[in-house]
């Protein structure tokens, strides 16, 4: 039977014309783009256009500033510890923020034990960062700022134009996480004030695998993987063209089709928040009202437990992550739900619902009845549901 | 991820509800996660004639307080008091290992609800306590993550497999 996605966030499916010129690529063989021969040159020419498709996306100045890696960790990774290591002679304070992806969080715990200090900013009732808590945080020692652009967890999209003035203004590095976000909002990194902006293929429906990392002309950096001088000196290796080519279509339909998906995309959120109230009562919304991503939606339900929910609703064949503590490998409540104040109890009904170009209004229909009944029977279990009819 | 005796108590767990008129009581919550599952008991003649749960957790600890209750039912008091939360996760066929110790409550909540029945025979009022995650749990030399039951080193506070901070419960 077929499988309602809603967890889009977790993987999205490639496009057909994406699929078509990743299978192209393979059946042409290209040779490594960094040989001078005839077979070389074609291959680098793929590489170019794929460079050029990325650049277009995200309005760089030249495609140059594209620097094509394994995916958006490798991204982050690369941004936060190359800058680091090119600018220690500065300074070693970095500014971030409480609700960052594992990548960030864990990669600067590694500078954290290479002597670098780092100030996480907590974010208000709504989730977001204030602009002047970077610049209060900012020292004489600062030489990097990373905050990413949308939560992963909430789909909050972060003020990064106004930190963007900020950094700019204080000659601070600014990094971001755009890992979700590229692809699927307009971006422009002349007007968010960025230096370097991690991204993933997948997420406008690419290959996983396959990410990129904005690198502003001028900025110290250092590679990540030392060796050859592929992707302008940044990142060494033999490039994934065939990754890389299935990246390049993506980003171009992703530019083509931009307006008509985030119509699309709206449409179904709008219909998922206006009708879960008529299915569903007791529960919190942890999606910005305003700024946050048209492609996903984060709930909390009441008195019942989030992995639970999840795997009745795989009986139902709707797909859907949860972001509850159990579900983690950690078991701990996601620190992204806590820094909003939600209690434990609450974080562990979170829901999030993440939907893509390939999901219809009937599909929200059919997961709304579906959660409907999943919820009533969890909270005919529920000790703590029973409390509070009391 | 479960294996199909656990999925089978998940969909369809035995035992649950409230005894409103119960003998006995026991609850136990999980301060970390939120989880939380209550037992409640019927005795008849020193035996467990009727007995109930609801529990507020992840498909794991559900299927473990439909196995416990199913387990303890029709057992005399001596015989239910021997029960661990180990026997639960053998009858289960196994859980897994990162949730043997925070889902596997029902043990814990059946022994409460059999001192609270012997406590309120007795006269006795005692306040229940509320289940806390020891720091490490100790299979005969070595120690274990309490979130993940990976091995760690004693004196860490940090654990490299599930990246869990141990720092606060030293």
């Amino acid at each position: 039977m077929k499988v309602i996605n809603l967890d889009h966030i977790s993987a999205k499916p490639l496009l057909p014309e994406v699929k078509k010129a990743m299978i192209e690529a393979i059946e042409r063989d290209y040779h490594n783009p960094s040989s001078q021969h005839k077979s070389g040159e074609e291959a680098a020419a793929q590489l170019q256009n794929a460079r050029e498709a990325a650049a277009r996306l995200l309005n760089c100045k030249t495609p140059k500033e594209i620097v094509f890696t394994s995916g958006g960790t490798e991204s982050v990774n690369h941004a936060i510890k190359g800058v680091a290591m090119a600018n220690e002679d500065r300074g070693k304070h970095i500014i971030t923020s409480n609700i960052e992806h594992n990548a960030v969080i864990r990669s600067l715990r590694r500078l954290k034990s290479a002597g670098f200090t780092v100030t996480s900013l907590a974010v208000d009732s709504e989730g977001r960062v204030k602009p002047k808590d970077v610049a209060n945080a900012i020292t004489k020692e600062t030489i990097l700022v990373s905050v990413m652009h949308s939560n992963n967890e909430t789909g909050t999209i972060q003020p990064i134009e106004e930190i963007g003035k900020i950094t700019r203004e204080k000659r601070v590095i600014f990094h971001s996480d755009a890992v979700d976000s590229v692809g699927v909002l307009p971006m422009d990194v002349q007007a968010l004030g960025v230096d370097l902006l991690s991204f993933a293929a997948n997420t406008f429906y690419g290959p996983t695998g396959v990410g990129g990392l904005y690198v502003r002309r001028g900025t110290r950096i250092f590679p990540l993987l030392d060796g050859g001088v592929q992707e302008n000196n940044k990142r060494a290796g033999a490039e994934n063209l065939v990754g890389i080519i299935g990246a390049g279509k993506a980003a171009e339909l992703a530019v083509r089709d931009m307006d008509q998906r985030l119509a699309h995309l709206r449409a179904l959120k709008n219909r998922l928040i206006t009708e879960f109230p008529k299915y569903i009562d007791e529960y919190i919304i942890n999606t910005h009202p305003e700024y946050s991503l048209p492609n996903l939606v984060s709930i909390s339900i009441k008195y019942i437990e989030g992995e639970s929910v999840m795997l009745m609703l795989d009986d139902a064949n709707i797909a859907v992550s949860t972001r509850s503590a159990c579900a983690t490998g950690s078991l701990r409540a996601s620190h992204v739900l806590l820094s909003l104040g939600l209690s434990h109890a609450d974080a562990q009904g979170t829901l999030v619902i993440s939907f893509g170009i390939d999901n219809t209004e009937a599909d929200i229909d059919t997961f709304l009845k579906a959660l409907k009944e999943v919820v009533t029977t969890l909270r005919d279990i529920s000790p703590l549901y029973q409390k509070a009819s009391k | 991820m479960y294996n199909k005796t656990v999925m089978d108590h998940f969909r369809n767990p035995r035992n649950v509800g409230v005894i409103e008129d119960a003998d006995g009581v026991g609850e136990v919550g999980n301060p970390l996660c939120g989880d939380m599952m209550t037992i409640y008991l019927k005795i008849k003649d020193e035996q467990i004639e009727d007995i109930k749960f609801q529990t507020f957790g992840c498909g794991s600890a559900i299927a473990v307080s439909s196995m416990i209750t199913e387990i303890a039912k029709g057992k005399s008091l001596a015989e239910a008091k021997k029960l661990t939360n180990k026997d639960v996760a053998a009858a289960l066929e196994g859980l897994p290992k990162n949730k043997l110790h925070c889902s596997n409550l029902g043990a814990d909540a059946l022994q409460l609800a059999i001192q609270d029945y012997e406590d309120r025979k007795a006269g006795v009022k005692r306040p229940q306590p509320i289940r806390k995650e020891k720091h490490e749990h100790s299979h005969g030399q070595k120690c274990y993550c309490p979130y993940c039951d990976i091995e760690i080193l004693p004196d860490t506070t940090f654990c490299d497999a599930c990246q869990s901070s141990l720092e606060e419960e030293h």
